[in-house]
């Protein structure tokens, strides 16, 4: 099984520009694991001091917010897109 | 290419809301360090000085400094992340504020109807120049930015408003203007978009898709996405709301205001006005409760703060107030803060509330809002009847866009009668008939007649 993780620009720095990362990680745990293992200097980008994933990063798999689909207990499925984004964009009001 | 260098000496900066690492001025709105939201600091030290002209009165110099400008926003300069030589091209904001004793009697019942009567203001942002929204005010800030940064094009992710106001906007400073939206939206919204030139992307998907797919054209173009790079400056412009209450207000701060919530931005950044001001001294400290008002097929802010959460659970909008219909608010944390730390509350009405609501507000004061409006003004009520907001508390509602933009969720309220033929007796007989209850005065003249 493979599944592919697109890292945004402002992180691309931590992973020498890598865009694009595949991999056969099974749930969210693992793809983090996967992360680490691939680009240590991404690890403390992602998650804070407590293991959490950092507040305003927003995981999305395929066109779906990785929480409406149970969050950590998500099992990939081949060929998930799997979509880091800031949570940055939105109204002002 | 864009100038991401520019501007090294101004008085404000971008700066970590989380880490505080601090990032100069440049299209960013997160922190690479911590991928935490940046927001805009200021040299208050420089303000002061600029804004008192170095009298002994400062509070009184300033205030007459301010005071002597054009009626708009622009007359908060110092207060805003501008440009230098920056010389406006549009007189946006400065909109009414005014007392509004007939809602305030629906709204606080008999017991406080008075009290309310003297103390319920309405800030009327459905007049905000030129697309009707608060909106303005905001692209109004990205846009000069834009044009700073070397930007040609800017872009947006939109629920209507905001997709307007870029458009207008650009229209006037000539950028070329490329405008995402949910192809539900509203018909005369995406009108309201095209009329200016702009180019209108509709996607099939929830608000939230599209701003998720604006992040990432945003990190492969060089467009000024005043919702995504271009945020930081671009949400300053919502302080203009609170610097013109308080001025509107005698130079006082309210004890409440309501403001409608979609991503939590707008609360927040009234707050920072209001801190802003009191601590430049031109108005006297005093505590002010912050409520925010949601749809309840959209509240994940008013169900955080119900429920005592101080984070987010994501929703999937389910609402006929689509300009909040964000199920993921990116300023949701902050606006649950500022909401708690006031003392104030979060509420939400139904969709037939909204409805409602709107049309409490058009009977009573004669204002014409969207939903938005409705929301705020149902809201407002819900936080009377629970005493949360008290009658002889001075309370300003924010109503921040035109009900034209919204007709379609009045559709079928109002039947248009059978026209009649222009005859008197045709008149008398329609009055007759009529399900209107006709004035006792006037009936007694119609009957003679």
């Amino acid at each position: 099984m493979a599944i592919t993780v697109q890292i945004p620009t402002a992180l691309r720095r931590h992973t020498a520009g890598v865009a694009s990362v595949a991999c056969a990680a099974t749930n969210l745990g693992e793809l983090f694991s996967a992360l680490d293992e691939k680009f240590p200097e991404l690890k403390p980008h992602l998650r804070d001091e407590s293991g959490q994933v950092r507040r305003f990063l927003n995981i999305y798999v395929n066109e779906e917010d990785i929480r409406f689909l149970g969050g950590p207990s998500y099992a990939f499925q081949d060929g998930d897109e799997v979509l880091l984004v800031p949570s940055i964009a939105g109204g002002a009001q | 290419m864009p100038n991401h260098d520019s501007h090294c000496h101004c008085h404000y900066e971008l700066r970590c809301r989380e880490c505080g690492r601090r990032w100069g001025n440049q299209p960013r709105s997160i922190c690479e360090e911590c991928f935490s939201p940046l927001e805009i600091i200021y040299d208050y030290d420089w303000i002061r000085y600029v804004l008192g002209e170095g009298a002994i009165d400062q509070r009184q110099a300033s205030r007459e400094r301010i005071s002597r400008r054009p009626a708009n926003m622009w007359r908060y300069a110092e207060l805003l992340p501008l440009p230098e030589q920056f010389e406006p091209r549009l007189p946006v904001g400065f909109t009414p504020l005014f007392n509004a004793p007939n809602l305030a009697t629906r709204l606080a019942g008999n017991g406080g109807a008075a009290s309310a009567a003297a103390n319920l203001y309405i800030k009327n942002d459905a007049v905000c120049l030129p697309t009707l929204s608060f909106k303005d005010r905001v692209v109004a800030v990205a846009l000069a930015q834009a044009r700073e940064f070397g930007y040609d094009t800017v872009a947006c992710s939109s629920t209507g408003n905001l997709a307007n106001a870029v458009a207008a906007h650009a229209a006037r400073l000539g950028l070329k203007a490329w405008i995402f939206i949910p192809a539900d939206l509203e018909p005369a919204k995406i009108l309201g978009t095209q009329i200016f030139g702009a180019t209108v992307v509709r996607i099939n998907g929830s608000y939230d898709q599209v701003n998720r797919l604006c992040s990432q054209i945003a990190d492969e173009r060089h467009w000024g996405f005043v919702n995504v790079n271009l945020r930081p400056y671009y949400s300053e412009g919502s302080k203009t709301v609170g610097f013109e209450i308080a001025e509107q207000l005698g130079w006082r701060l309210p004890d409440n205001v309501v403001v409608p919530m979609a991503g939590g931005s707008l609360i927040t950044k009234i707050k920072k006005a209001f801190d802003e001001l009191t601590k430049l001294g031109l108005v006297d400290e005093k505590p002010v409760k912050f409520f925010g008002a949601q749809a309840t097929g959209c509240s994940p802010i008013s169900t955080a703060v119900k429920t005592g959460c101080t984070e987010i659970d994501p929703q999937k909008p389910a609402t006929i107030a689509r300009s909040l219909a964000i199920g993921n608010p990116a300023d949701g944390h902050y606006a649950i803060k500022a909401i708690k730390q006031s003392g104030g509350w979060s509420e939400d009405v139904s969709d037939p509330e909204v409805v409602d609501s709107i049309r409490v507000l058009a009977e009573t004061e004669g204002i014409f809002t969207e939903t938005a409006g409705g929301v705020t003004v149902g809201c407002a009520g819900k936080l009377y009847r629970q005493d949360r907001i008290l009658p002889e508390e001075t309370t300003v509602l924010c109503i921040t866009g035109n009900g034209l933009k919204t007709t379609d969720v009045l559709a079928g309220v109002y039947e248009l009668e059978k026209p009649i033929t222009p005859k008197l007796a045709e008149f008398e007989s329609y009055l007759r008939h009529s399900v209107q209850p006709v004035p006792a005065g006037d009936e007694a003249v119609a009957v003679s007649a």
